[in-house]
């Protein structure tokens, strides 16, 4: 079988680069879901919030995975669901398996990797104690509650305030379980702030800041967990100890871009991300593979998510109508102080020349200034009142009015106003 | 009435009730857990060790050897998995080296063959990202490590296959010594037997106690273990020991059967026999002691830390023997390397029985083979669709993490020794024994789960009883179900 473009991942990411790939013309494309149904995440994700940037109004996570799925049934795109992709190659062979169908291999002239990512579980983080059933990550409760109709617990601690542990607080509050409080290690919450206030505040549910659980009690279902408070280099002060009896402890630690095919494959990987090394089209260090998405690094917005399916679309897109094999030749972007990734890593200078820029502060940041710089001359500066780890700052450079050349590093950091 | 009653189902019993299924007996086996394997048979290194450092003279020393040269042969009719990696111990000073001298002499008094004292270029050839400190090392090319659980189900399905009968969940409560037979009481029913072998592992002192033998006493030493991610693998291909000095033994770092890299045990002895918690300091300790062999390791992919408990005594050897109490058979104190001595003490036991006056004659309807899960993974294309084909649920891949599909996961539900919570289907089938740890297939197999057993979502545990992993339904659903 041959495609165009194989897209890889029907959630957000890959329902945006597939439709956005038709709307440029592509003819030929094909969505491998390894779900029953297309949507992805956003399936499990029934609170609202979405859409606030691409649609200008608030979606319950289905409602806007819904949005793009009708549009892509509308055309002529292939979806093959309940399909595992098993390997990729360099050559753009895709080695899929399904009950349907079988073990096929599937050529493509273009592919954009859209896995998605997964939660860090409990081992990542080390947490010492029994292994009883009852520790749940975020993901997988909302999983049990919102798609199964099932409760994980009455009884809860959650461990880690980004989004989804947030979310989950307020999910099982009203699902009738007592949330006993939210546990942050840091000294600050990864979470929108929208969500503390409307799904902490709002039901008195506390946050601790800089607390974890350091031990978890109970043979067959949890039966509590020790937490404690930690010092400044986030190791636990055992005179802070307290012991809370819970049933069910869920664990928000944490995303990590689910890149195994990616790795197998030979793409070149950025430690800081996680995802793939990639230019402002969202090209991999294999030409004619994109990654997009959260995947390619975590997001906070899924309009984010769509948008950058839609960057590593037209970049397929352009790959596989242009058929030119020209030398590429790159600038590079630089996290310098403050700042814990960039998005893009790399600029083809050859290329398109709006530059869509995403990246991540390391800590709260209040009334400065994040600055680019080429060989020591500014030529970026935008003034903040608040960043935050949580949100992704998002912005564009134009690559024509800096006349880059190759092998430049254009170095951001994070400057006092 | 059955001739022959062992009581527990960890790798020891599980080996002795296969051997024994070799001949025309009635054996049963007791087990306190819902599945063998469940104990102290779960939560250790996965070596079959070569045998060098277990003394000469020994039950120990024989057995291991002993025991060593049978996995292949087992692996060829059982199929659990057994790779031959060949194990180091590391020399980090010519004190290290003095000592690997004598675990090296020991080793030859012991009958090893493959032994041999290697310098640093050939330990550096085999293992290039481990510390370039070592100076050298005793390599044993017949050590190999395989699942342990998978092991031992693989042991219990064929005895169960022929023959040999399991009662799970039965917690022996007390054995009372008749004339010429033992009743053996436990939480759910009576069973009389000839002779009793107990192999209880932890609990081996109690039930000895049981009869009145007060022969030992059960001292649990407990080890822990940090289980990494696949990425991991590749780092290291042999079992890499630390050379013991001063009564340390070190930590080693070991690929698992499933090609995940693992650092462990320490060793900490405590009294609560079922206190198989991680502990920070165990688990700082490891990451300390690690450094000699591995100098830098990311922690954030590890994907699990466990701990398992050594049924150790204040002697050093084995206890296997008829006790006082004539047809009662002690197999107890069976610490490393307990696993793979596990084979040839299960030999020494029918020898003990046929010694106590138990006829054993052949039975000639044994069969030495089990046919194993499918392993969709390992077969070609052309098997793969041709499987697919016939039963579509082989192509439905349910633990991404593990590549492992509905068709893997039913079977698992339907095997000798069926799986029924989520932990059994985890060692049967790989599933949730990845580095998402269950998050993303957990729903999914208990759907399976469900559906196959009709086993009602809520009675599905993780493990043991009351380890239920949903408590109710949401107040949405129950109103629909109203």
């Amino acid at each position: 079988m041959k495609y165009d473009l194989v897209v890889v991942g029907g959630g957000p990411a890959g329902l945006a680069a597939a439709l956005k790939a038709h709307q440029e013309g592509l003819e030929d494309i094909l969505i491998i879901e390894r779900d029953t149904v297309l949507g992805g995440i956003l399936n499990q994700c029934i609170h609202n919030g979405f859409g606030v940037h691409k649609f200008k109004e608030e979606l319950t996570g289905p409602e806007y995975s819904q949005k793009y799925i009708d549009k892509i049934l509308n055309t002529n795109i292939q979806v093959q669901t309940d399909t595992m992709v098993l390997h990729v190659t360099k050559e753009k062979e895709l080695h899929v398996i399904s009950a349907s169908q079988g073990y096929q291999v599937i050529y493509a002239k273009a592919v954009v990797l859209a896995m998605g990512c997964r939660e860090r579980t409990r081992g990542a983080i080390n947490i010492p104690g029994t292994r009883p059933a009852g520790v749940f990550t975020a993901g997988t409760a909302q999983r049990f509650i919102n798609l199964e109709g099932y409760m994980p617990g009455k009884n809860v601690v959650i461990l880690g305030s980004g989004d989804i542990g947030l979310i989950m607080a307020r999910r099982m509050t009203l699902e009738g379980a007592k949330v006993n409080c939210v546990l942050e290690l840091m000294p600050y919450s990864n979470g929108l702030t929208r969500n503390i206030v409307q799904c902490l505040d709002d039901y008195n549910i506390p946050l601790k800041l800089s607390h974890s659980v350091v031990k978890i009690h109970g043979k067959n279902r949890l039966e509590g967990v020790t937490i404690a408070q930690v010092d400044k280099q986030l190791k636990p002060i055992s005179e802070t100890e307290i012991y809370i009896p819970c049933d069910t402890l869920l664990l928000s630690i944490g995303l990590i871009p689910e890149n195994e095919l990616t790795r197998e494959c030979g793409i070149e990987l950025d430690i800081r991300t996680k995802g793939a090394t990639v230019d402002q089209n969202r090209e991999t260090s294999i030409t004619g593979i994109f990654s997009c998405g959260n995947v390619l690094h975590v997001h906070d917005l899924v309009d984010y998510v769509s948008e950058e399916g839609e960057i590593a679309a037209i970049g397929a897109v352009n790959y596989i109508k242009s058929n030119k094999k020209s030398k590429k030749e790159f600038a590079y972007t630089v996290p310098m102080e403050g700042i814990s990734y960039i998005v893009p890593q790399k600029i083809n200078i050859g290329d398109q020349d709006k530059t869509n820029i995403y990246l991540r502060v390391n800590k709260v940041y209040e009334q400065c200034v994040i600055s680019g710089y080429i060989n020591n001359s500014k030529i970026y500066t935008k003034k903040y009142t608040k960043l935050t780890p949580g949100e992704m700052v998002s912005f564009n450079i134009d690559k024509g009015k800096l006349s880059l050349s190759e092998q430049d590093q254009i170095k951001f950091k994070i400057e006092e106003e | 009435m059955v001739d022959v009653a062992i009581i527990g189902a960890g790798v020891v019993g599980c080996s002795i009730a296969r051997e024994l299924s070799k001949y025309s007996i009635t054996v049963s086996v007791i087990e306190k857990d819902s599945d063998v394997s469940n104990g102290t048979s779960k939560a250790n290194s996965g070596i079959v060790h070569g045998g060098y450092d277990s003394k000469f003279g020994t039950l120990k020393g024989s057995l291991c050897v002993q025991g060593n040269s049978m996995f292949k042969d087992l692996n060829d009719q059982l199929h659990f998995g057994f790779n031959k990696c060949g194990s180091f111990v590391l020399a980090f000073s010519s004190d290290d080296m003095v000592e690997l001298h004598h675990l090296y002499e020991n080793g030859k008094k012991n009958g090893i063959k493959n032994l041999e004292i290697v310098d640093r270029e050939f330990v550096l050839k085999k293992e290039p990202n481990i510390n370039q400190e070592v100076v050298g090392a005793l390599y044993c090319a017949d050590a190999g490590v395989i699942s342990p659980w998978e092991y031992a189900i693989a042991m219990a399905e064929n005895a169960a296959l022929n023959g040999v009968s399991f009662l799970l969940n039965n917690k022996v409560t007390s054995i009372a010594k008749k004339e010429n037979h033992f009743t053996i009481q436990t939480d759910k029913n009576t069973i009389n037997t000839r002779y009793i072998i107990n192999c209880a592992g932890l609990y081996s002192d109690e039930i000895s106690n049981m009869v009145g033998v007060n022969r030992f006493k059960i001292r649990p030493r407990k080890g822990e273990y940090i289980l990494f991610d696949k990425e991991y693998s590749g780092l290291t291909n042999s079992i890499l020991f630390q050379t013991p000095n001063n009564g340390s033994k070190g930590v080693l770092v070991t690929p698992t059967y499933h090609g995940n890299m693992m650092i462990g045990p320490n060793a900490e002895y405590i009294c609560d026999k079922e206190d198989t918690s991680t502990t920070s300091q165990g688990l700082a300790t490891l990451q300390h002691k690690v450094q000699k062999t591995l100098k830098s390791i990311d922690y954030s992919k590890a994907i699990t830390q466990f701990s398992g408990l050594r049924a150790a005594t204040d002697t050093y050897d084995f206890i296997i023997e008829e006790s006082q109490v004539k047809q009662f058979i002690n197999v107890g104190a069976i610490d490393s390397p307990g696993l793979t001595s596990s084979p040839a003490i299960a030999v020494m036991v029918s020898k003990l029985l046929l010694n106590a006056g138990l006829k054993l004659k052949k039975d000639h309807t044994f069969n030495p083979n089990l046919t194993p899960i499918i392993k969709v993974n390992e077969l070609n294309i052309h098997d793969k669709n041709k499987l697919i084909k016939k039963d579509p649920r082989y192509g439905r891949v349910i633990c991404r993490c593990e590549s492992m599909t509905q068709g893997e996961i039913v079977e698992a539900l339907h095997r000798p020794i069926p799986a029924t919570t989520l932990d059994a289907v985890k060692r049967r089938a790989r599933a949730g024994a990845g580095r998402c740890q269950g998050g993303f297939c957990s729903p999914r197999v208990m759907e399976i789960i469900n559906e196959e057993l009709d086993l009602p979502v809520l009675d599905i545990n993780k493990s043991e009883d009351k380890s239920n992993i949903l408590i109710d339904k949401t107040k949405k659903s129950m109103e629909v179900h109203l």
